[in-house]
């Protein structure tokens, strides 16, 4: 497939591998921030072609797996409520609530709707004005602007039925809270379609404030391995800054029409990261113009259950770079994809689920 | 989820686009887009149903190039190091 298998080239991967063995002196922590380049990583081996200076650990960019339990309560919740149907993306459903999952409350006769888009569920409010559909929109920057295209046509039409609960977050607040947290790493890998909504601007403060390069990667092999060689040699340079490697889709600026309509939807708000606990002006929040599109704001979330956590899972620390799956006494035991314990092995982007399926 | 696909746009109705990648065929939104700068053949990058970034067929190329020149050097260190029956890197 054009632009996919030249990224993939075998030789070009190894090529890259010796320029980097040739250069790296030092040894370096490389984090890939998102969830996305983790799946390459490990499904494609990379780990194994780079020298023993450069170690790579994954980090918060899995959109499933930093969401909160009580996220997930409320889903359920709202799923239980009259005439709600939840209209979400399949990764959601089977992530574990404190007592259930939305996979489950489907068996328990819920009406749980699996859509490729947002804007399937938008089609099935206005097909169905008797009903209430909830969307549970989770996601970075990337994800975003599609649920602000959504609302946005919900509102201009008005289909009253259509509702969203946002758990959309942006990415800086994270990548800046690790390091505040003293995670050692030296550079981060910068997730590539993060960036092509927001620019490059969003990083800018990293290199300034903490000293560390980001290159913004694209996710096939051949994309990581040229990000690990730029960072290693911003690193060896001496020369921290933001780079692209993802040229043929990031544009510097990003997507300006992508980031209007989602300025216009959202307002930035605290929020709840799995490992990283509250950031400050790190989730989205649906605008008070766009409140009747709000599930929040819409739905009754009563009987929604207590929070509890699953003992002895560690997805906090794995999110974190703390840890890596394996050092989790459930790993690949108690805790695999099919009987998922925590939310870093449902997901596809999920560093255990990672490590489970290509480097047990 | 936040996986994204290179598709070649076969064609325009409105906002909207077919697109096609390996012979798989999908719908793609283009509100995130200028449609004005779009045709078929570009290739577009789609997220859950959205066009969200035309593909830089200029930048993509140029980075192919230097994939090549990469590995030119690199059958080049590999002749060396037979002819030397000496490893370099
Ligand atoms: S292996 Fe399972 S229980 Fe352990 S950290 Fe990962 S998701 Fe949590």
């Amino acid at each position: 497939m054009k632009y996919i298998d030249e990224y993939r080239d075998r030789e070009t991967v190894q090529a890259l591998a010796r320029e980097i063995k040739r250069i790296s002196k030092r040894p370096v922590k490389l984090m890939e921030v998102c969830g996305g380049h983790t799946m390459s990583i490990q499904k494609f081996g990379l780990p194994a072609l780079l020298p023993e200076t450069v170690e790579l650990i994954s980090g918060p960019g899995c959109p499933v797996c930093v969401t909160s339990r009580s996220y997930i309560d409320k889903a359920i919740a709202f799923c239980r409520q009259k005439d709600v149907v939840i209209a979400t993306y399949g990764d959601l459903i089977r992530v574990p609530g404190s007592e259930s999952t939305l996979e489950k409350e489907r068996a328990g006769g819920a009406q749980i709707r699996v859509v490729y888009s947002i804007m399937d569920a938008l089609q099935m409010a206005r097909e169905n004005p008797d009903k209430k559909i909830v969307f549970p929109g989770i996601g970075f920057e990337t994800t975003a602007p599609g649920t602000a295209v959504a609302i946005l046509e919900a509102y201009k039409e008005g289909v009253p039925n259509f509702f969203v609960f946002s758990a959309h977050k942006v990415m800086p607040p994270a990548m800046a809270a690790l390091i505040d947290e003293g995670v050692k790493i030296n550079g981060y890998i910068g997730p590539g379609h993060v960036s092509t909504i927001t620019g490059k601007g969003i990083y800018m403060d990293i290199p300034v404030k903490f000293g560390l390069g980001v290159v913004i990667s694209g996710f096939e092999p051949v994309d990581l391995m040229q990000s690990v060689l730029m960072l290693v040699r911003q690193i060896e340079d001496g020369n921290p800054q933001v780079e692209i490697q993802y040229k043929r889709v990031v544009k510097p600026d990003g997507n300006v029409k992508a980031q209007q309509m989602m300025e216009e939807v959202f307002v930035l708000g605290d929020d709840w990261w799995r490992g990283l606990g509250i950031l400050k002006k790190s989730g989205l929040k649906i605008r008070p113009k766009y409140a009747a599109h709000d599930a929040e704001v819409n739905i009754s979330s009563e009987g929604m259950v207590a929070l509890r956590e699953p003992k002895g899972c560690i997805c906090g620390e794995v999110l974190k770079g703390l840890k890596k799956p394996k050092d989790c006494t459930l790993f690949a035991k108690a805790c695999t994809p099919r009987d998922p314990v925590g939310s870093c092995m449902v997901s596809g982007e999920g560093a255990c689920q990672a490590y489970y399926l290509y480097n047990r | 989820m936040c996986l994204s696909i290179p598709a070649k746009i076969e064609q325009i109705h409105g906002e909207t686009a077919v697109c096609s990648v390996g012979g798989a065929t999908y719908e793609a939104n283009l509100q995130m887009l200028s449609t004005e700068t779009l045709q078929p053949g570009d290739y577009v990058l789609i997220h859950t149903g959205f066009a969200i970034q035309k593909l830089d067929v200029e930048e993509a190329e140029a980075s192919l190039k230097a994939f090549a020149d990469f590995k030119k050097l690199n059958e080049d260190m590999d002749r060396e190091e037979k002819e030397n029956n000496q490893r370099l890197i």
